[in-house]
């Protein structure tokens, strides 16, 4: 028997440390009152009749491995055999099958940029550079045509490096169109400030999907005869107007959060409009909303999706593709929960990433 | 040296002046707008010429040719287009309509209980909330649609969930109460019982300021809305028994239903938007400090007072703006219909787009009517923000 206990006989013989703290733990997050406690058990029931079928659906009856379709008929679990035939069309759409190692490496660059760009200690002047090179060489990787790789036509593009590029490219470009809208919006001189309010009124008031409308339908309108411009690139320029509206109001968030004593001690050193913008304003407003921007970031990266409606074979549309083989079909659950996972595995880790960095640059 | 020595002082060049240049920049920018504009137009009046399409919304009153699945207004293929338009237009605003109120049910619930005490509950919330935002919405229906499709029953071996209530490929089919006359006033009634129900309310408002009571506000006006309705209902002899739908060898008879299109609609934007919903509320009801429901409870307000006089007041005001924004999204999102059939006012638009060629006149006509959505719920909700909006003197 332990000392603590020995000392005063009416105690009970104590506990470990760890069990009273268990005790402890149980009672104040489950077991506390009997409305809590009705709440726990009411919890545990809904998990016990959910888990156990996903969990026989997903591994104990799953079909695995290189299979027929005709092994998974009638099984009452996963078909991951599907995923074993389709997964090159999922990852890649209809690039030319030996040439898959080409969006692959482009993937895997431009997974590795956005890594590298997430370490605040890398945030050098060589980052834009290591960027621009590795958009360029991506391009270089899926265009072909150089150093001996054969062209592909975008037409071919597909998957997930479509969906990347996308959002990654859309965002790029939406940034500087965004910024002047922001300078815009906050203008002192009222034409500027009507059109910035104008233009972003106008974008945040329509869905996604009649900009995608206006791209594939009335750009050709819009364009001179015989002028025409590859689908990919009005998509893509869709996504970025788009996005330009939203990233402007995040942009004119920090701008207003930038103390006025900022701005007129700017002025007061005899800077101009664009030099105080540059070096006092905006240097100190965009890190303020460097955690918004990544939030932006995660939106379009899923609104990336709404180019399957305009037949860009994006990796929605590419599953969709996997899906609609006849003797497939039947196995879209798994098509479209593997998809779920790539665009949730993404997703999460920039919001997880999102709040790390707002903490970080709060305590700084 | 004087100072008068030195003359006016000098003043800089026009071109440098401060006025001048706003005016030129600004006249630059509306310069290049316009240019932009008439280059614009002027390509798009050639191509037009080129293909010879009229320009003009004269196309509204031709002969659409094409059916529509489901809509609230009766509609045939030899109907106009500006009928399927307003057909249209009335399928996004009920599905917006009743997502709207699914999202911020659900929603509502999930974010008190990611705040839960219960430390499972939240971890469940949680869990909920991190898995619907972070998959696009697109998918959701997408999944939604092919479960219902594709995983349910046929209509012929349905499931009854409950009594009269069938779920099969083919939709939600229920019971509705024996058809009436009286049925199709009863909406008016229940307009006309809110309006007596906004007197009264006015009304105790008044008294509560002279007399410092504070009269019942909830069940009286429950009661007000409800008695007109319910008076005419019973009053005209409308039968209470329920018409229960019944297979018929390949159909049901009576009942109402719900397609499968606008099942899977209803069901991906209210869960998604539930859980940007239920981020929401949590967010607001975390910004209330805790010392006012501990002054509200130390005044001696009971815990259900401390709630809905304190706490709830002071977080709407933090969630209003946001839910606002949520709900314009969920109504937006709701254009994505067209990915899965529902006949919304993109896809009307959509398929009348491709059968005339107006591609100008229709996609105008979405933007249109989707900004004039966005603008009136944000005007009718600024107006409202303005008048929870806290005074300080």
């Amino acid at each position: 028997m332990r000392p603590l206990a020995a000392e005063s006989g009416t105690h009970r013989p104590a506990l470990p440390r760890v069990l009273v703290q268990a005790r402890l733990w149980l009672w104040s997050n489950l077991f506390g009152s009997v409305g809590n406690t009705v709440l726990t058990l009411a919890a545990v029931a809904a998990l016990a009749a959910i888990v156990p079928p996903v969990f026989t659906w997903t591994l104990s009856n799953a079909v695995w491995g290189a299979q027929p379709a005709a092994a998974c008929a009638g099984i009452d679990g996963a078909c991951w055999a599907f995923l074993h035939e389709k997964h090159r069309l999922i990852l890649f759409g209809r690039y030319p099958f030996d040439e898959q190692w080409r969006p692959l490496a482009a993937t895997a660059l431009l997974i590795a940029l956005l890594a590298a760009s997430a370490i605040p200690q890398l945030w050098r002047r060589w980052l834009s550079a290591a960027w621009i090179s590795g958009l360029l060489a991506g391009g270089a990787l899926m265009w072909g045509g150089v150093f001996g790789l054969a062209a592909v036509p975008t037409k071919l593009w597909g998957g997930l490096p479509l969906t990347l590029m996308l959002s990654v490219v859309g965002i790029a470009l939406a940034f500087p169109f965004a910024l002047v809208l922001a300078l815009g919006r906050r203008s002192t001189l009222p034409m500027f400030r009507a059109a910035a309010v104008a233009y972003i009124e106008l974008i945040r008031g329509v869905p996604l999907i009649s900009l995608l409308f206006m791209a594939s339908f009335m750009l050709p309108l819009f364009l001179p005869g015989g002028v025409t411009v590859n689908e990919l690139l009005r998509a893509q320029v869709a996504i970025a107007l788009f996005t330009a509206a939203y990233l402007a109001e995040v942009i004119r968030g920090g701008l207003q959060g930038v103390p006025r004593g900022q701005y007129e001690a700017a002025q007061a050193l005899g800077l101009g409009y664009w030099r105080a913008m540059a070096f006092v304003v905006l240097p100190q407003a965009l890190r303020l909303v460097i955690p918004a921007m990544v939030n932006t970031f995660i939106g379009t990266f899923k609104d990336t999706s709404l180019v399957a409606i305009v037949s860009l074979t994006d990796l929605l549309l590419a599953t969709r593709q996997a899906i609609a083989d006849p003797l497939w079909r039947p196995y879209f659950l798994e098509g479209y929960v593997v998809i779920a996972l790539i665009y949730f595995g993404f997703c999460f880790s920039m919001s997880r990433y999102s709040v790390f960095l707002e903490r970080k640059l709060r305590t700084r | 040296m004087a100072q008068g020595d030195l003359g006016p002082p000098p003043r800089a060049p026009l071109w440098r002046r401060r006025e001048v240049r706003a005016v030129l920049y600004q006249a630059l920018l509306l310069g290049a707008i316009l240019g932009l504009a008439a280059y614009l137009v002027a390509n798009t009046l050639d191509n037009l010429a080129a293909r010879s399409i009229r320009a003009g919304f004269d196309f509204l009153g031709q002969e659409a040719g094409f059916y529509i699945g489901e809509s609230l207004i009766r509609f045939e293929a030899s109907d106009t287009y500006l009928r399927a338009f307003v057909a249209g237009l009335l399928n996004t605003l009920r599905v917006a309509a009743l997502g709207i109120v699914a999202a911020t049910v659900l929603g509502t619930l999930i974010g008190i209980a990611r705040l839960s005490h219960n430390w499972l509950l939240s971890r469940i919330a949680t869990a909920y909330i991190e898995g619907m935002r972070n998959v696009p919405v697109l998918l959701q229906l997408f999944l939604w649609y092919s479960l219902i499709t594709g995983l349910l029953p046929l209509a012929s071996e349905a499931l009854e969930i409950v009594p009269g209530v069938f779920l099969s490929k083919s939709g939600l089919t229920y019971p509705v109460p024996e058809a009436h006359p009286i049925h199709r006033w009863l909406l008016a009634l229940l307009a006309i019982g809110a309006g007596a129900a906004a007197l009264y309310v006015a009304g105790a408002r008044r008294r509560q300021e002279r007399s410092g009571r504070r009269p019942p506000l909830l069940w009286p006006c429950g009661a007000i809305i409800a008695a007109p309705a319910a008076a005419a209902f019973v009053l005209s002899g409308a039968p209470l028994a329920l018409e229960m739908p019944e297979w018929r060898r390949f159909r049901y008879a009576g009942g109402d239903a719900l397609t499968p299109e606008f099942l899977a609609l209803l069901l991906g934007l209210g869960l998604y938007t539930a859980a940007f919903i239920a981020e929401v509320v949590r967010g607001g009801i975390q910004a209330v400090p805790a010392g006012q429901s501990e002054a509200a409870r130390s005044l001696g307000l009971r815990r259900g007072l401390v709630l809905r006089l304190i706490v709830l007041p002071q977080a709407l005001r933090v969630i209003l703006p946001p839910l606002t924004s949520q709900y314009l999204n969920l109504t937006k999102n709701s254009s994505l219909a067209v990915a899965i059939g529902y006949p919304d006012l993109v896809s009307i638009a959509n398929t009348s787009l491709n059968q005339t060629g107006q591609a100008i006149e229709c996609i105008a006509i979405i933007m249109a009517v989707y900004l004039a959505i966005s603008l009136t719920i944000s005007a009718l909700m600024n107006w409202y923000n303005r008048r929870i909006a806290l005074v300080e003197h």
